[in-house]
This record gives C-alpha cells, structure tokens and sequence, in this order.
C-alpha cells in the first residue's frame, strides 16, 4: 500500500501544475479560516470580526469550517481528473502495465492516494478548527468542545466520495476536461430526476428524498447548509427556520456506497479495456 | 531447454476484425525471435496480449514454468511497445526511479543502464527535450532495469534516422550477445535477418511458419556463373541431375542447386570437363524473397 502511494505521489508531485494545485486546495482554505479568524479594521471606521458573531464556538465551528473548506475540495478535483487523463494521453498507464503494475495495483494506488490527501486535508481542517475554537469559543469543556466532531468524518467521507467519483469519470472518458465537464452535466440531470420524481410523487418532499440517494447531491447532504443555524444561534425565537443539520450514519453510508462502486466501475473498465 | 513464454491457440477479435487467429509458439531462453509481418498483420496486438494491455478473446498464454501471475512474470520481462512512454515533465532519472518502484529494483541499476544506452550525462534532463532517438534508447534502457530474462522490442527502430538506427541495432546485438533472450517484432526483413535466429512469421494473425531463420531459407542456394564457353555450360548443367532451373540472362547463367554442393567441387567439376569458369558466386535466397514467397502465397 505504501509502494502504490509513493508511486503516485512521485507522479503527482514531480508536476508544476500538480503541485501548485494540490497546494491551492490545501493551503488556501486554511489561510481562509486563519484570515477570516482574525480582527480586520477597515481604516478606523469600523472592525469586522467574525469571531465576535459567534461563528468560531464550539460546536458550530466544526460545521461551518467543514462546510465552507469543502468548496476547495473542487482544485483536487482537477488534480484527481488530470492524473487519469495525464496517464492516458502520454500512454504511461500501457507503459506501468507493462512494467509489472497489475490493473488493480494501478486503480488502488490512485485510490490509496485519494485517500491520503483527503485524510490530510481533514486533519488540516481539524486541526485549525480547534486551534481558533480554542482561542475564540465562550465553551470550552471537553465535552461541548467534542461534541460535534463528526462533521470531520462527513468531511472525510464527502472527500472521498466526491474525488472517487472524478476518478470513475476520467476512467470512463480517458480526457480530463470531458470529465470535468460530465459532472456538471451529472449535477444538472440529478435536478431532472428531482423534476421527474415531484412529477411522479407529486409532492416536493418525496422529490427530495429520492435526490437525496444520488450521487452529488448525498454528498452535498452530508454537510447541510449552517446559515440557518448561525442565525437560530443567534435568535433562538426564531425557531421556524428549525432543520435536521445532523450528519446521519445513512447519509454517510449512501456515499459510502456509492464511493464503492465508483472504484469498482473504475476497475471493471479499466480490467475490460485494451489499451 | 528453459521455457520462457508459451501461447496457445491465441485469438483476439476486435469486433468483426479477427487481429489475431488460433496462434501457437513457444519461447525458449536464449535465443533471439523475431516475429516478421506486414503493418497489421497482429504482431503488436500479440505482444499486448501477453503484456497485459490487450484482453484475449480466447486461448491462453503462461509465462515461464506457468505458476506466476502476468503481472508478476512482467516484472521479470523487459518490454517497448512502439513509442516510448514516458512522463514528459520527469527527467529521465525520474522516469526510471519510478520503473524501479514498480518493478521492484535498487536504484543503483538506473546510472549502469543510462550508462549503457550513452544517456548517462543527460540524465537530468526533462524527457520531453529528448530527441526520438534518445526516447527509444531511454526507453530500452528502461527496459533492461530489472537485468529480465526477456527483452521485448516492438518495431524498436521506427521512425528513427539512419544513425538511430544503427545505434539501436547495435545496443540489440550487444544485448543478445550477453545471451538475453530477445523477442524483436518488425517489418524490417534485414533487421530480423540480422539480429535474429528465429521467426515467426505472421500474416493477418495466421502463422505462416516459425522455426529457425537458416531453415526457413530452406533451399540449397544457388550459382551464379560465367564462362568464355557459354553453351557447353547450359548443357553440362542441364545434363547434371544436381540442377534444377538454369536461367540465363545475357552472360549470366543462374543455376538452381537440387542438392547441397559447394563452390570448388563444382569447379572443379566444370574443369575436368574443359569448362574453365571467369564468374563463380554461390548465393542462398535472401529472407525477403523467402518472406515474398511466404505472404504472397496464400
């Protein structure tokens, strides 16, 4: 396992472009949270502070940093489409198969290595979360400071998926930007199969449900939205706008599934093509 | 002897196109193969079967004694199929530190076959500044990390220039004389004639013959004579139960050998019988015509 994630990174990281991508999706949400954490003064007229909304307590941290960290997930993304097509378009998956690679080592090294970097892009987040929690939350017992720390493992997972199912795309379609642009055409045809199901079921709440089984949108769903919460913290009256924020273990699993298959469509193609 | 590679009644189908049809030969360690045929004629596809890149439609294949698996017998093969593939933006000793990691081999090997392939001091350079020649070269030596048991070289001269040639040829020969098993695939009849001891000959994915170069040229050769006494010449060959065909093309007379005779016993021969000859070449036909003959016929 080790062997498969050396190779890949001697692949990914001996590249300029690679690399100043894959910093691109670490780094700056990082720095994101480190700048927006700290007390700006615009010239005397007034300081924004977000900390002073209430943003950085904990728990709500986890949600928010997660939530927000995951839009960068989409460099990584192009980091992850470009290493399969990069390998098809200088013929070098032929020449590592030839050299001895078996066709599962070589799905299993890119998958290892979607692993590595989202592991590292969780503990990053996770890491700074709890740092300027520390230093900005009003609570901080173990107990609350802890509590809601599954919104690293939906992050995780929602990594995970999301870069699996690029990695089937670019398989499935041997160029980088026809997969790129095929997940925007899975993102539109996922809103007609919520139109087709309101049309079927007739009412918008079973529409939801069956959209909440598919691919990007159970991604989407692992980390709901915090707006409303940030403002039922901040105007507990206002519980009309209540919802279900909670990471639930069948949201997790559905993606979980579906990452699944993605590797194993990836490998079927991959075992059934001559290159 | 030492078994490297045997396929059995190999068939690949692309669709309607039948590439390559109930195959059968064997690899014995060695010796140098070449497996001769005109473009498209399912030498390539062959060689991916075996390689692991091309799925077969039926038949079967095993690598050495049969118990390891493609991907494992791979690391033990070297092998260039057509171009050389390689990451553009990677030195060449990057490229090839990453054919160790896969192949399992210490990075010490990488400076002793640069060294081999005359690359040694560009070693640091990107692959993509590379001429065609130096890729090919790179790419063999490539090949040669892992020191295999079989060296495999898909049409290894194409598009390369007279020199190119020449200095691939030479590293093939250099290679085979420290008795590496070489499996060479070409259109280039002089090629495989020159570096080569067996053949395969191929044409539309059909066996037309493999064996041994020498025996593929199967006949006894023949003469080429030229003598003041033209006429008794064709007469006394024409009367010699040894001769078959006797063409004559102005001066020249081309005689065909029924059975094995050397030049100076048939000299001596014409001399006893007062023919004193000013012209005595014998020839064996050429692989190309034996090759002409092979393809054309069916």
């Amino acid at each position: 396992m080790l062997r498969l994630i050396n190779l890949e990174l001697q692949k990914l990281l001996l590249s300029k472009v690679n690399k100043v991508l894959i910093f691109i999706s670490f780094i700056l949400p990082f720095t994101v949270l480190i700048l927006s954490s700290i007390k700006i003064n615009f010239f005397g007229f007034f300081t924004l502070e977000l900390g002073e909304l209430g943003i950085f307590n904990f728990p709500i941290i986890w949600h928010i940093t997660t939530f927000f960290a995951s839009y960068f997930k989409f460099f990584f993304a192009i980091v992850v489409v470009s290493m399969i097509g990069n390998e098809y378009s200088n013929k070098t998956i032929k020449q590592n198969l030839i050299d001895g690679l078996s066709k599962k080592e070589f799905i299993l090294s890119k998958f290892y290595t979607i692993i590595f970097f989202s592991l590292v892009s969780t503990l990053l987040i996770g890491v700074a979360s709890f740092l300027i929690g520390l230093y900005y939350s009003s609570y901080t017992e173990v107990s609350i400071i802890f509590r809601e720390v599954e919104y690293l493992l939906a992050y995780f997972v929602k990594l995970v998926g999301f870069f699996s199912l690029c990695l089937f795309f670019a398989m499935l379609l041997k160029r980088s930007a026809f997969a790129l642009a095929f997940l925007f055409i899975l993102y539109i045809f996922e809103w007609l199969i919520f139109w087709g199901s309101y049309e079927a079921f007739g009412t918008a709440d079973m529409a939801w449900k069956v959209k909440n089984f598919l691919p990007l949108e159970s991604m989407y769903k692992l980390i709901d939205q915090p707006f409303q919460r940030i403002i039922i913290t901040k105007y507990p009256d206002k519980m009309d706008l209540a919802y279900d924020y909670a990471v639930h273990w069948y949201e997790i699993a559905i993606v979980l599934g579906w990452t699944a298959l993605f590797i194993f469509l990836s490998y079927r193609l991959l075992k059934n093509r001559d290159l | 002897m030492d078994t490297i590679l045997t396929i059995n009644n190999l068939t690949k189908k692309f669709g309607y196109l039948t590439a390559v049809k109930d195959l059968s030969f064997t690899i014995n360690k060695g010796n140098v193969y070449g497996i001769l045929g005109p473009n498209g004629s399912g030498k390539s596809t062959t060689l991916g079967i075996v390689l692991n890149v091309v799925n077969k439609t039926s038949g079967d294949f095993s690598w050495f004694d049969g118990n390891t698996t493609t991907h494992d017998a791979l690391k033990k093969v070297g092998a260039i199929i057509e171009r050389p593939n390689f990451y553009p933006y990677m030195s060449a000793y990057q490229n090839l530190k990453l054919v160790c990691k896969i192949k399992g081999v210490d990075y010490s090997k990488i400076d002793e076959k640069l060294e081999l392939v005359n690359l040694l001091d560009r070693k640091d350079s990107k692959f993509q500044t590379y001429s065609l020649g130096m890729k090919q070269r790179l790419a063999i030596a490539s090949a040669l990390l892992n020191d295999p048991e079989i060296l495999i070289l898909d049409e290894p001269t194409n598009g390369l220039d007279p020199q190119g040639i020449h200095q691939i040829r030479t590293l093939i020969k250099q290679i085979a004389s420290n008795g590496t098993t070489i499996l060479l695939a070409s259109h280039l009849l002089d090629e495989v004639e020159k570096v080569c001891s067996h053949v395969v000959v191929l044409r539309k994915g059909e066996k037309l013959y493999s064996g041994r170069v020498d025996e593929m040229i199967s006949s006894h050769g023949f003469f080429e004579l030229k003598a003041e006494k033209q006429s008794e010449l064709i007469q006394a060959l024409e009367a010699d139960a040894n001769f078959g065909i006797v063409k004559t093309e102005g001066e020249l007379i081309t005689a065909f050998l029924n059975e094995p005779m050397d030049a100076s016993a048939f000299n001596k021969l014409m001399f006893e019988k007062g023919i004193t000859l000013s012209h005595l070449v014998k020839r064996k036909e050429s692989l190309e015509e034996q090759f002409l003959k092979l393809t054309d016929n069916n």
